[in-house]
């Protein structure tokens, strides 16, 4: 603790970060060890293994794809809470980057740093005790959950955060918007397999396209 | 013990490790909220912060919940519970699960009563999506002290550089938007639903945008996110029943 001192805040949120998702990461990890304990049933390993043959390639590839896009967005304080309470792209990423763009500051200064970390645990923290209240009413609330007349709303999440979101950014960056935005229309329109499935993937191409178009306009002297 | 699904010592394990994942923001934002002070943010600023995200949190979260239900009629409560609480988005742990449960030659409608299946679920479920968990406590102070490198370097580019950055994500869920337009060949509109959504949810917001700056009511702008949002939602129900999404 004598070293806390000493620490700026900057690295003391990648210590503090650092020991938490150790910490959590163990937890998890001991959640289905403790399953198998408890209930005292060893896994179908055969089951297991051809269970994660069919999900952990993809998942762990777009895991590592996705540390490297979203960490810089999200600001450190933010990555690490936020690749543990997940729902990054639909929930945790849009919320601080509103936050940093009404408060005027971006994730690479300590200020944006502060704001995302800010708006990403209040995120968190919501959603966990929103999930709390739901389980402890599960069963009056299913019929509502599961209502056919609502099912489109939550059916149309994405879109409906997303044009918000998109009004936003595209209005105070015309000249560098349109080329990836008609680019990802293009590709989604005529590429059978861009779904929802893998939009996951071309987050980071389109991440990856508009810092290259970026700096060609800035080289140019266009932006 | 006897394999439950719903046994009472499940909840009771994922309620403490929920609380722990709570403890971590808590502490964050604690530290964050301090750190605003010393750094001079305005108070305000702070707290419209707090208020607008826990606002624009309430809609995605409840569809959250709405994937906890439809999970439990295979796992039970208590395991949705966790997983979709931590890393985890409902995508992949219908996949992790559906995975899981395909190879052991079940239906994924019904209550998994087998315990070693059980477990099987949980431990692909936690593994099979491990890669933020194991790289992110090494790799972040790297990528972290980069991005701030190239703002201090040349502040111009760096401010671009992150605008580039969120302009990217945003255009590939335009595109993701527009993915199932094509199917209006064979004369199915569905694939305009989501086009509509957003645009219902673009129009609000930009009226949202216009009336602050025309009326000067600065708080709108910190709502006009989550009403954007709800907004869009909404639409959604007439959208859908009129080009008909029936499937």
């Amino acid at each position: 603790m004598t070293m806390k001192k000493n620490m700026s805040y900057m690295d003391s949120v990648h210590h503090y970060g650092r020991i938490w998702g150790i910490i959590v990461g163990v937890v998890l990890l001991l959640f289905p060890l403790s399953l198998s304990l408890i209930f005292g049933a060893a896994p179908d390993w055969k089951v297991l293994v051809s269970g994660l043959i069919a999900t952990a390639p993809m998942y762990w590839a777009v895991g590592i794809v996705e540390i490297f896009t979203y960490v810089p967005m999200l600001g450190a304080g933010g990555t690490y809470l936020s690749f543990i309470t997940g729902n990054i792209s639909n929930l945790k990423l849009p919320c601080a980057i509103d936050a940093m763009e009404r408060a005027g500051v971006k994730a690479s200064d300590e200020e944006g740093e502060v704001i995302s970390t800010i708006a990403i645990a209040v995120s968190s923290i919501v959603t966990t005790l929103i999930i709390i209240v739901g389980v402890i009413c599960i069963i009056p609330l299913t019929p509502v959950l599961e209502s056919p007349i609502l099912k489109p709303a939550f059916d149309q999440i994405l879109p409906a955060l997303f044009g918000g979101l998109a009004v936003v950014f595209i209005s105070k960056n015309l000249k560098l918007s349109i080329a990836p935005v008609i680019l990802m229309l293009a590709l989604f329109i005529f590429v059978p397999a861009l779904n929802a499935g893998t939009v996951g993937i071309m987050v980071p191409v389109g991440v990856i396209v508009t810092v290259i178009y970026a700096r060609i306009l800035y080289k140019k002297g266009v932006l | 013990m006897d394999f439950s699904a719903n046994h009472p010592i499940l909840f009771a394990i994922v309620a403490g490790i929920i609380a722990l994942v709570l403890a971590q923001s808590v502490f964050f934002l604690v530290r964050a909220v301090k750190r605003a002070k010393q750094l001079g943010i305005a108070k305000s600023t702070v707290s419209k912060t707090i208020t607008s995200a826990a606002i624009f949190t309430i809609a995605p979260a409840i569809a959250v919940l709405v994937g906890v239900v439809a999970l439990s009629k295979s796992l039970g409560v208590a395991l949705p519970w966790l997983r979709l609480s931590v890393i985890g988005s409902i995508t992949y742990e219908t996949v992790a699960a559906g995975n899981v449960i395909e190879a052991a030659g079940k239906e994924m409608s019904e209550l998994v009563s087998d315990p070693s299946i059980f477990v099987s679920i949980a431990w692909v479920m936690t593994i099979g999506i491990g890669a933020g968990l194991v790289f992110v406590p090494f790799v972040t102070k790297k990528l972290q002290s980069g991005m701030s490198k190239i703002g201090m370097k040349d502040k111009k580019w760096g401010e671009i550089f992150n605008n580039a950055m969120f302009l990217g994500m945003i255009s590939a869920f335009l595109g993701f938007v527009f993915c199932d337009v094509g199917l209006i060949i064979k004369g199915d509109f569905s694939g305009l639903i989501p086009v509509c959504v957003m645009g219902a949810s673009a129009v609000v917001m930009a009226v949202l945008g216009l009336i602050a700056t025309k009326t000067k009511i600065r708080w709108l702008t910190d709502y006009a996110l989550p009403v954007s949002l709800i907004a869009g939602m909404a639409s959604a129900i007439p959208f859908t029943a009129l080009l008909g999404g029936g499937a």
